[in-house]
């Protein structure tokens, strides 16, 4: 047991470090220092520039564009764009449909879609929820019949991130109403772009458009776009978010969460006039926060280490995202009450002809909108008691 | 970065397991703990003849096995899960790490023998009215020729009934809470001028006050340089805390895996109560207080040769969290096991009672807790 970098390691961090400072748009930082709302092209500049390098798929296969890097070097990518708090990669290609298609797919759809996913040529949305099948995934109701070479897709989905920029989308579709729920599913990829298909916003609490409902509407998607084979959707389905718990639990970007909170703590003061993180009750909280933080750190690379010695990512996952999406959610609380009096005022945008807002400090207009945007980590990716569920059921047998 | 266990290791802490399992189960740990002394000195003989673990920490040539911090935490885990009375933390991850520092003739004679079971050692630190802090003592050392002579009350040593020896922290010069003018002595516990009072303790160990009436001890007890004890006693301190969280992070395990055997087989309402969900999150809740211990341990045992802060830093944020996971997995089990929890009878109250105790030993989470906000006013300043 050995926790220091090897010295390849450490040059590896440095390359890492050198690469983020010369490579990152400046723009980007200033959009994100001003809590300004990312674009698409936002997200996809950073995505390309990492895509030219070769690093925008850390946990890929080699053979399909990953950089073939160690558990360790992962470790260190992430922790190092978490301390430069670059924007972040979106997951819905990257981690989420790619690995299922590199896994599960055949040999014309890697090739079809991997190269564009790394590329960041299609952007990808999610469609698994829908309005009455949520912590129960399995009781979802969209339809897609088998009519000669294609399937008609009727139904609806909700709760789908970033749907709007989405170029393609992966869905759960019901393709054996007889059978019992899980095995009557089959895992599509469908071309957003396709008749039938209408996106509408859903306004979430901190009036951000981040979500969204699909409506499907006689969508034709032909049978070569399914993955693995027909009713064996849940397979992928399941696959598909064990690896996504494993991303979900952000320990690099809690840690940057922390130093924020930690600097706006320097800056506000209590009413006693000290700084409040000199205050006893603010400062306990933010050193039981840290507590927490590394204890999910280590959890985590307990995991990884797992994962290297062959172990996939499997039920333990679940805590790492129960943890993880906790204290994400704690450090938002925090930066609120940290706010104070400021926390109040709410601008939808900049005002006509300027870049900053108006009123209280840069960082408190944010304050309140992210905490109430974060309630979404418990619930989404499978709710934090159907996780609670799975451990039940998959670790202590029961 | 490496999180694998050397076979070495793993084939320590499988064979201190078998041990445990045959020779130390439950029932035979009660009969131990009734018998006179309230412990069975063969275990320790044990120890050191036949599982040679006494050395684990140890030099090959002090007769060791050659390990460090890593065995140790092995060992207490393993120590955990059996809730062992036995001194291992007190002798060989406090008292012969101070004698290897110390060197000399001195070490040279007593290392050895604690790796045959000859010497058994306490930590005499805590005083009436230090609480977790270790330069607010009031025990004093004066010269007294060529050496020293001591006067003063330590609190509640474990082990001390049946040591051979004891660690002991007294101010050469100071007042109580002075971070200079702490010294360190190791002296026999037979010595005149010893007064020990014995007693149980509420969870299975034995313990003393310890007074010391004009104790006269020669130069070669004193460890460190005179006066300037407290930096290594605060790093033996954490030590001795991370040791304590593998401890419970050991018994903890054990005692979640108790609770859902219990659960699996307690019927009520015409089904096992692990069938339901109320208590099935709870057992889940605990199950991850358990992962983050055994997570905190590792981290907290693997920087115990940082420099000061760094070190300092891991071992509060370990001990805070495993003190708090600690209380929240022994009240859910005893929550869990109904109304036989809170009898003598079943192994489950008994690991209850020792984490409750290891809560708060070397520092609860309040002490850790302001330990670390110390650290982060010192960085905010």
């Amino acid at each position: 047991m050995d926790l220091s970098f090897s010295p390849e390691e450490l040059a590896f961090r440095d390359e890492v470090r050198t690469f983020i400072a010369e490579n990152y748009p400046p723009e980007l930082r200033g959009k994100q220092d001003m809590g300004e709302e990312l674009a698409k092209e936002d997200y996809l500049k950073w995505h390309r520039i990492l895509y030219a390098k070769g690093w925008v798929a850390p946990s890929w296969p080699k053979e399909y564009g990953g950089p073939g890097w160690t558990a360790t070097q992962r470790y260190i990518f992430s922790e190092e764009l978490a301390r430069a708090d670059t924007v972040m990669i979106l997951p819905f290609g990257i981690n989420m449909v790619g690995p299922v298609i590199y896994t599960f797919g055949t040999l014309e759809q890697k090739a079809r879609f991997l190269p564009r996913i790394l590329s960041g040529e299609d952007w990808w949305c999610q469609g698994y929820s829908e309005p009455g099948a949520g912590s129960d995934l399995a009781s979802l109701r969209t339809r897609a019949e088998r009519v000669g070479d294609h399937y008609i897709v009727n139904g609806q989905k909700t709760w789908t991130t970033l749907a709007q920029h989405a170029d393609w989308g992966f869905f759960l579709v019901r393709t054996d109403p007889t059978a019992k729920p899980q095995e009557g599913i089959s895992f599509l990829l469908i071309d957003m772009k396709s008749p039938g298909i209408t996106v509408r916003p859903i306004i979430t609490l901190d009036g951000g458009h981040e979500v969204n409902e699909v409506w499907l509407e006689n969508v034709k998607v032909p049978v070569e776009n399914r993955v693995y084979e027909e009713n064996k959707g849940w397979t992928c389905a399941k696959f598909l978010l064990a690896h996504e718990r494993t991303g979900i639990a952000g320990v690099a970007r809690s840690k940057r969460g922390i130093e924020r909170l930690k600097e706006i703590a320097r800056l506000e003061v209590d009413g006693d006039g000290r700084p409040l993180i000199a205050n006893p009750f603010f400062r306990r909280k933010i050193v039981d926060l840290e507590c927490d933080l590394t204890a999910l750190e280590f959890t985590e690379l307990r995991t990884l280490a797992g994962e290297a010695a062959g172990r996939g990512p499997g039920p333990e996952s679940s805590l790492l995202k129960i943890k993880g999406t906790e204290i994400q959610q704690r450090i938002t609380e925090l930066v609120l009450e940290a706010a104070g009096h400021y926390a109040a005022p709410y601008f939808r945008a900049f005002p006509e002809g300027s870049n900053e807002y108006p009123i209280g400090p840069a960082y408190a207009h944010r304050a309140a909108p992210t905490y109430f945007n974060m309630r979404k980590t418990s619930i989404y990716g499978g709710s934090n008691e159907i996780q609670r569920n799975i451990i039940a059921k998959l670790v202590l047998g029961i | 970065m490496d999180f694998n266990f050397s076979e070495t290791q793993t084939m320590l802490r499988e064979s201190l397991a078998r041990f445990l399992r045959e020779r130390y189960d439950f029932d035979t740990r009660q009969k131990m703990l009734a018998s006179p002394g309230g412990r069975d000195p063969a275990v320790w003989q044990a120890f050191a003849q036949e599982l040679g673990i006494l050395g684990a920490p140890f030099p090959e040539a002090m007769g060791g096995l050659g390990g460090g911090h890593v065995e140790n935490m092995v060992i207490m885990e393993e120590l955990g899960r059996a809730i062992a009375v036995e001194p291992y933390l007190d002798t060989c991850v406090v008292g012969g790490a101070a004698l290897m520092r110390a060197g000399g003739a001195m070490a040279e004679a007593l290392v050895p023998a604690i790796v045959r079971g000859e010497v058994i050692i306490g930590f005499a630190w805590a005083e009436p009215k230090s609480r977790w802090n270790p330069a607010r003592i009031a025990t004093r050392a004066v010269a007294d020729g060529a050496g020293w002579r001591l006067d003063g009350h330590k609190s509640v040593v474990i082990a001390a009934p049946y040591a051979t020896h004891l660690l002991v922290t007294a101010r050469t010069s100071g007042e109580p809470g002075d971070a200079h003018g702490v010294s360190l002595f190791l002296i026999e516990s037979s010595a005149p001028g010893v007064v020990r009072t014995d007693y149980p303790t509420v969870d299975g160990w034995m313990a003393s006050e310890v007074r010391f009436d004009g104790l006269r001890v020669g130069p070669q007890a004193l460890l460190e340089p005179e006066g300037e004890a407290l930096p290594w006693v605060e790093e033996l301190l954490d030590r001795a805390a991370a040791a304590t969280c593998a401890e419970a992070a050991g018994a903890m395990r054990r005692l979640h895996e108790l609770t859902l055997d219990y659960a699996r087989q307690r019927v009520q309402f015409g089904q096992p109560i692990a069938k339901f969900q109320v208590i099935q999150h709870r057992l889940v809740d605990m199950l991850m207080e358990v992962e983050q211990a055994v997570s905190m341990t590792y981290q907290a045992t693997l920087r115990l040769d940082l420099p000061a802060p760094e070190r300092a830093r891991a071992v509060s944020q370990a001990k805070a969290k495993i003190a708090k996971g600690a209380r929240f997995l022994g009240q859910a089990a005893i929550q869990i096991h109904g109304g036989i929890g809170i009898t003598q009878e079943l192994a489950a109250g008994h690991y209850f009672k020792r984490l409750t105790m290891l809560e708060s030993r070397y520092g609860d989470q309040d002490h850790h807790l302001a330990r670390l906000e110390a650290q982060l006013l010192a960085e905010a300043a």
